[in-house]
């Protein structure tokens, strides 16, 4: 992997530039981005950056767009954390560029490469459309025909899910998921983004399906091994791990795992929930 | 119609300093990946290690006084060929060998799969994770759960025995105080497990439409609260019974004399 090095512009930024004269700090980051598209040989291209109050490494890709390099890629949208599209890994870890902030980091140059779990379109842009296909797999949400609306649901039926809804679908959760990462399982493994949206849908009291052996079946719930790395990542601070797969695992374990369970439901003959 | 201006000072637009990670996520965040396998790895071979020689090989039951080890609650079988010890053990430690948050530590550290988050793992061969033998097994926790309820209320009554002198009246001992606190950390350890949540009420979708769902709504939460600092909770019963195994031998051998006070 070739480096190459790109020297900072001048100061005297153009009257687009985000980054204003004002708030500049006087100190320089040396930005390492990974560049490459599908096929080529991928070149870590290092650029000086001159770093303002508050900076985030998003700001110090847009300074090397605006200024020293307009062809690099680079997906964001909001720039406040609530989009999810600006995910990459920096310094080694998946985050949100818009919400790492350069003096967070330890003194030294910082590496910006794209997600590693994901195939590659150019410079820091992957295509996650291997998650909507996941998520296709997924019955949608699906109320009793008979069970008419509006409906009145108590607080407490209902306080689980608001977590869940807090995902923004960045896949930072995916990405760093070992079993996608390292396994390259993605084919038999919905990953812990969609282990949370099939938690919320098991927990919603309105709904009726039961999707615990699609889970286990097809989204290979099993191969999860708890080590938590999605629920370190999540941006939302969403528990991924204790409150949406181990209760997912729990409750394949009541169907599969739990003989006292399934005496019970041959003498009253009756699902628990 | 009126229009209300309210005027905002430029100062107030000026965010607070940022205060960035405080000193201790810093000196976490500057340990190379691998400091925390290798810590967890040394820490439960110490334990497995001295497990095995306070089991079987130091000599016959823990026990000084009132006091008994809990390695050896509840004694069953005093004497035989094996430690009685063997009898005992099993439960706790299958129990913590399936529990989720040693699952997490031992994958980590011991498998290296992952060995941390984000970092290449040394092992391509076929990954099975818990869908193949012996890993399945680990979804038997909940019985194991069951089992060491058994063993927890005995340590409970240990701790009511050990209030007790043999001469039939109340004492107040520091080996009293320490197997007090270990039998807490124990139930706070047992009570937040994963599988207890669940059972207790995370398995129901609907609480209030079942039978004592309010109950179980708020014994959900109860569990909830436990369950998360469940690897706090882990590590501090771990070493508070080994402390207090230590310090029944200590007064078995008679390095050490309990302070106490009769009533």
């Amino acid at each position: 992997m070739a480096v190459l090095d790109q020297p900072a512009s001048s100061v005297d930024a153009p009257a687009e530039n985000a980054l204003t004269a004002s708030g500049l700090t006087g100190e320089t980051l040396t930005l390492r981005v990974l560049k490459g598209v599908p096929g080529g040989e991928p070149a870590e291209v290092a650029y000086q950056v001159p770093v303002v109050t508050g900076m985030v490494i998003l700001d110090a890709v847009h300074y090397v767009q605006h200024n020293l390099d307009t062809d690099l890629a680079c997906r964001w949208n909001c720039k406040a954390a609530k989009c999810g599209s600006c995910s990459a890994e920096v310094n080694g870890h998946p985050v949100l560029l818009c919400k790492t902030r350069v003096d967070d980091l330890p003194p030294g140059p910082v590496t910006v490469h794209p997600l590693k779990s994901f195939p590659l379109i150019k410079d820091l842009v992957t295509d996650v459309s291997r998650n909507y296909e996941v998520n296709r797999e997924i019955p949608p949400f699906t109320a009793a025909p008979d069970d008419g609306t509006p409906w009145r649901i108590p607080q407490e039926d209902i306080d689980r899910i608001y977590e869940f809804r807090k995902c923004i679908e960045c896949f930072l959760c995916q990405d760093v998921c070992h079993i996608i990462r390292s396994h390259d399982l993605s084919e038999r493994f919905y990953g812990p983004r969609f282990f949370v949206r099939v938690a919320s849908l098991e927990m919603h009291p309105k709904d009726v399906l039961d999707r615990r052996e699609q889970t286990r079946e097809q989204g290979g719930l099993g191969y999860c091994n708890i080590t938590k790395c999605c629920t370190e990542v999540c941006p939302e601070h969403i528990h991924i791990t204790d409150n949406a797969i181990i209760p997912l695992k729990e409750r394949v374990a009541d169907v599969h795992w739990d003989p006292v369970r399934f005496v019970g439901r041959m003498l009253f003959g009756r699902k628990e929930d | 119609m009126s229009t209300q201006v309210t005027k905002v000072s430029p100062a107030s637009l000026v965010s607070a300093p940022h205060s960035g990670p405080g000193p201790i996520e810093r000196i976490l965040d500057s340990l190379p990946w691998w400091a925390l396998p290798a810590t967890v790895v040394t820490v439960l071979g110490l334990f497995g290690l001295y497990s095995i020689w306070t089991a079987f090989l130091s000599g016959g039951i823990n026990q000084s006084g009132p006091y008994l080890s809990p390695f050896y609650s509840p004694t069953i079988w005093k004497t035989g060929p094996v430690s009685p010890a063997l009898w005992v053990l099993g439960s706790p430690l299958l129990f913590r060998a399936t529990c989720y948050y040693y699952r997490k530590a031992y994958y980590r550290s011991f498998f290296w799969d992952p060995p941390a988050c984000a970092v290449g793992e040394l092992r391509h061969r076929k990954y099975r994770g818990e869908t193949a033998f012996p890993l399945f097994l680990n979804n038997l926790h909940r019985f194991l759960f069951y089992l060491v309820l058994i063993v927890t209320g005995f340590l409970w009554y240990d701790v009511y025995l050990a209030f007790w002198a043999p001469n039939g009246h109340v004492q107040l001992g520091l080996g009293t105080g320490i197997m007090l606190v270990n039998v807490i950390l124990l139930s706070g350890y047992t009570f937040g497990c994963h599988s207890w949540r669940h059972l207790v009420g995370g398995g129901l979708d609907c609480y209030s439409k079942s039978v004592v769902g309010q109950a179980r709504y708020r014994a959900w939460k109860w569990v909830t609260v436990l369950n998360q600092r469940h690897p706090l909770w882990a590590w501090c019963s771990m070493f508070s019974v080994v402390i207090t195994d230590v310090y029944i031998h200590l007064l078995r051998a008679g390095i050490f004399v309990d302070p106490h006070i009769v009533f």
